[in-house]
C-alpha cells in the first residue's frame, strides 16, 4: 500500500487560518507546495512562519480552511501522511539516552524490525558525521551535534517532506554549514524542504521558492531568483532592504 | 529517670551484634514497606502519567484530591482498612486482618498518592518539553507514556523513595491493621511504640537508630544516583 504512493505531496492549503481567543494569527493562506523543491518561508518576527509550518506538519489544527495532501482525487490515509514527513525544530528535543538510542527509538516507532535497527541507525549517524559519538548521551552533545542528530533522526524516517523551523538560528557558522549540507542531502534524496529562516544569506543559498509572510498573511510566493532580484510587493522589498516591517 | 547512656550503649550492642529478634523486625518492616512501594509504583506511575497527559472532565478535581491525599493520616487509613478487612467487613472473608498482607495494603494506599502526584508533576513537565517533538515523530499514546516515564526515571526514583520513606516511618496504619503481633506483624515503628511504653528503651532506641540510618542511606543513594545520572545524561 505505502510503496504504491511515490510521494504524499503536493500539499494544498486552502484558506488556512489560525486564531487564538478571537485573535487571528494567520489568515487566508492559500498555497500549493510541490514535491522535491526547497521552499523557504520568510517574513518578520510574528509573521506566522512557525505557525504555518506546524499547521502543515499537523502539529496544530487550523481554525479555518483545510489542508489536502496528495492533490486532487488522490486521498491518502492519515497514517501514511504522518509517517512520511519529519520536522526539525529550532532547539532539538533529544531523549535522555545515547545518540544511537535516539535513532533506534525512531526506528522502533516506524516499525523497523529490531535486528535491522542497529545497522540503519549507525548508517544514519555516519552520514551526518556522528558515528564516533554514537555511544554518547545525546543531551551532552554540542548544539551543532544535537541538531545534526535531529537531522539524522529525521533521515531514517525517509520523509517525502522535511520541515525545518529556524534550524540554525542558535548555531555557529561551522555548525550552520553542516546543517545546510544535511539539507542538501535530504533534497538530493528527493525530499521536499520547507524551512523558515531569519538568515537571508541562507535563504539565498538554499531556496528554490520563497513564501513571504507578513502579519499572518501570505504576501508573496515566487521563485527564489525572481524574489531576490526584485520582489513584487512593497512589504517584501522593504524586508529585503532590511527595513523594519511589521 | 532512666539512664539514657546505658540505654544507648545497650542499643548499640543490639545493632552491632545483629540481635536476631531485632533483625526479624527489620526484615518484616522492609518486606512490608518494600512491597507496598512496589505496588504503589506499579499503579502510581501510569496513573500519574495518565493524569498528566489525558484531558477529561473532573481532572482538576482528581489532581487536587490526589495531592491532598499525600497527607492522609495513617491512623485514618488504618481504620478504614481495618473496617474493610474485619470479619464483619466487606472483605472479611479473606481473613487478611492482622497479617502482613493487610499492612501492605494499608501502606500501598498511603504511598500511592505520593507516587502518583509526584510522577504526574514530572511527566507533565517533560510533556511540556517533549510534546511537540514526540507528536512530530508519531509516537502513540502508550508509547509517549513509556518514553516520558523512562526519561523522567531519575526524578521518578526520587518520588518512589519519598514514598518508601513515608511507608517505613509510619506507625498508625500498620499498628491498627497488623496488630503488632510479635514475630508476625511487628515492624520497627510498632515495636518502638510498644517497647517505649513497656520501658524497654534499648530495643526501642536500637530500632530507632536503624530506622533513621536506613532512611538516610536510602536518600543518600538516591541523591548520588541522581547526581551521577544528571552529569551523564544531561
Amino acid at each position: 500500500m505505502m510503496s504504491e504512493i511515490d510521494s504524499i505531496l503536493p500539499l494544498e492549503l486552502d484558506g488556512i487560518g489560525f486564531g487564538v481567543q478571537g485573535r487571528a494569527l494567520l489568515g487566508g493562506i492559500g498555497l500549493r507546495l510541490e514535491a522535491g523543491s526547497r521552499t523557504i518561508v520568510l517574513g518578520p518576527n510574528g509573521a506566522g512562519k512557525s505557525l504555518l509550518l506546524r499547521i502543515c506538519h499537523g502539529l496544530l489544527a487550523p481554525t479555518e480552511g483545510s489542508l489536502r495532501w496528495g492533490g486532487a482525487g488522490r486521498p491518502l490515509p492519515d497514517q501514511v501522511v504522518r509517517r512520511r514527513q519529519a520536522m526539525v525544530f529550532q532547539r532539538p528535543v533529544l531523549l535522555r539516552r545515547s545518540a544511537l538510542a535516539n535513532i533506534r527509538y525512531v526506528l522502533g516507532l516506524i516499525g523497523l524490525p529490531r535486528r535491522q535497527r542497529q545497522t540503519v541507525a549507525m548508517e544514519a549517524l555516519d552520514r551526518f558525521g556522528l558515528a564516533e559519538l554514537a555511544g554518547r548521551p545525546a543531551r551532552v552533545l554540542s548544539g551543532g551535534e544535537q541538531q545534526r542528530l535531529a537531522l539524522a533522526r529525521a533521515w531514517v524516517v525517509e520523509p517525502d517532506v522535511l520541515f525545518l523551523d529556524e534550524p540554525t538560528s542558535s548555531l555557529d557558522p561551522a555548525a550552520t554549514l553542516a546543517v545546510e549540507m544535511a539539507i542538501h542531502e535530504f533534497h538530493a534524496a528527493g525530499a521536499k524542504i520547507v524551512m523558515t529562516t531569519h538568515d537571508l544569506g541562507q535563504a539565498r543559498r538554499l531556496a528554490d521558492e520563497v513564501v513571504f509572510l507578513s502579519r499572518g498573511r501570505l504576501v508573496e510566493v515566487s521563485s527564489a531568483s525572481r524574489f531576490f532580484k526584485g520582489p513584487a510587493t512593497p512589504q517584501a522589498r522593504a524586508f529585503l532592504a532590511g527595513e523594519l516591517v511589521c | 529517670m532512666l539512664d539514657l547512656s546505658a540505654a544507648l550503649s545497650t542499643a548499640a550492642a543490639l545493632v552491632i551484634g545483629l540481635d536476631p529478634q531485632m533483625l526479624a523486625i527489620v526484615r518484616l518492616s522492609l518486606l512490608v514497606s518494600g512491597s507496598a512501594v512496589l505496588l504503589a509504583a506499579l499503579i502510581g506511575l501510569p496513573l500519574g502519567a495518565a493524569l498528566a497527559l489525558a484531558a477529561f472532565p473532573g481532572r482538576g478535581v482528581l489532581v487536587v484530591m490526589i495531592n491532598a491525599c499525600m497527607g492522609l493520616p495513617p491512623v485514618v487509613v488504618g481504620l478504614a482498612i481495618y473496617l474493610l478487612l474485619s470479619r464483619a467487613g466487606p472483605l472479611g472473608q479473606f481473613g487478611l486482618l492482622f497479617t502482613p498482607s493487610a499492612m501492605v495494603v494499608a501502606q500501598t494506599i498511603l504511598v500511592l498518592p505520593i507516587v502518583a502526584a509526584l510522577s504526574r508533576q514530572v511527566v507533565a513537565d517533560l510533556w511540556g518539553e517533549y510534546g511537540e517533538q514526540l507528536r512530530s515523530l508519531g509516537a502513540s499514546r502508550p508509547g509517549v507514556v513509556a518514553t516520558l516515564l523512562w526519561d523522567g526515571r531519575f526524578s521518578l526514583l526520587t518520588a518512589i523513595l519519598a514514598g518508601f520513606g513515608r511507608a517505613c516511618a509510619e506507625v498508625g496504619a500498620v499498628m491498627i491493621v497488623g496488630g503488632n503481633i510479635s514475630g508476625v506483624t511487628r515492624t520497627m515503628t510498632t515495636a518502638i511504640a510498644l517497647e517505649t511504653s513497656k520501658g524497654d528503651l534499648p530495643l526501642a532506641l536500637g530500632l530507632g537508630i536503624i530506622l533513621i540510618g536506613l532512611v538516610i542511606a536510602v536518600n543518600a543513594a538516591v541523591f548520588l544516583v541522581g547526581q551521577a545520572a544528571r552529569r551523564r545524561m544531561g
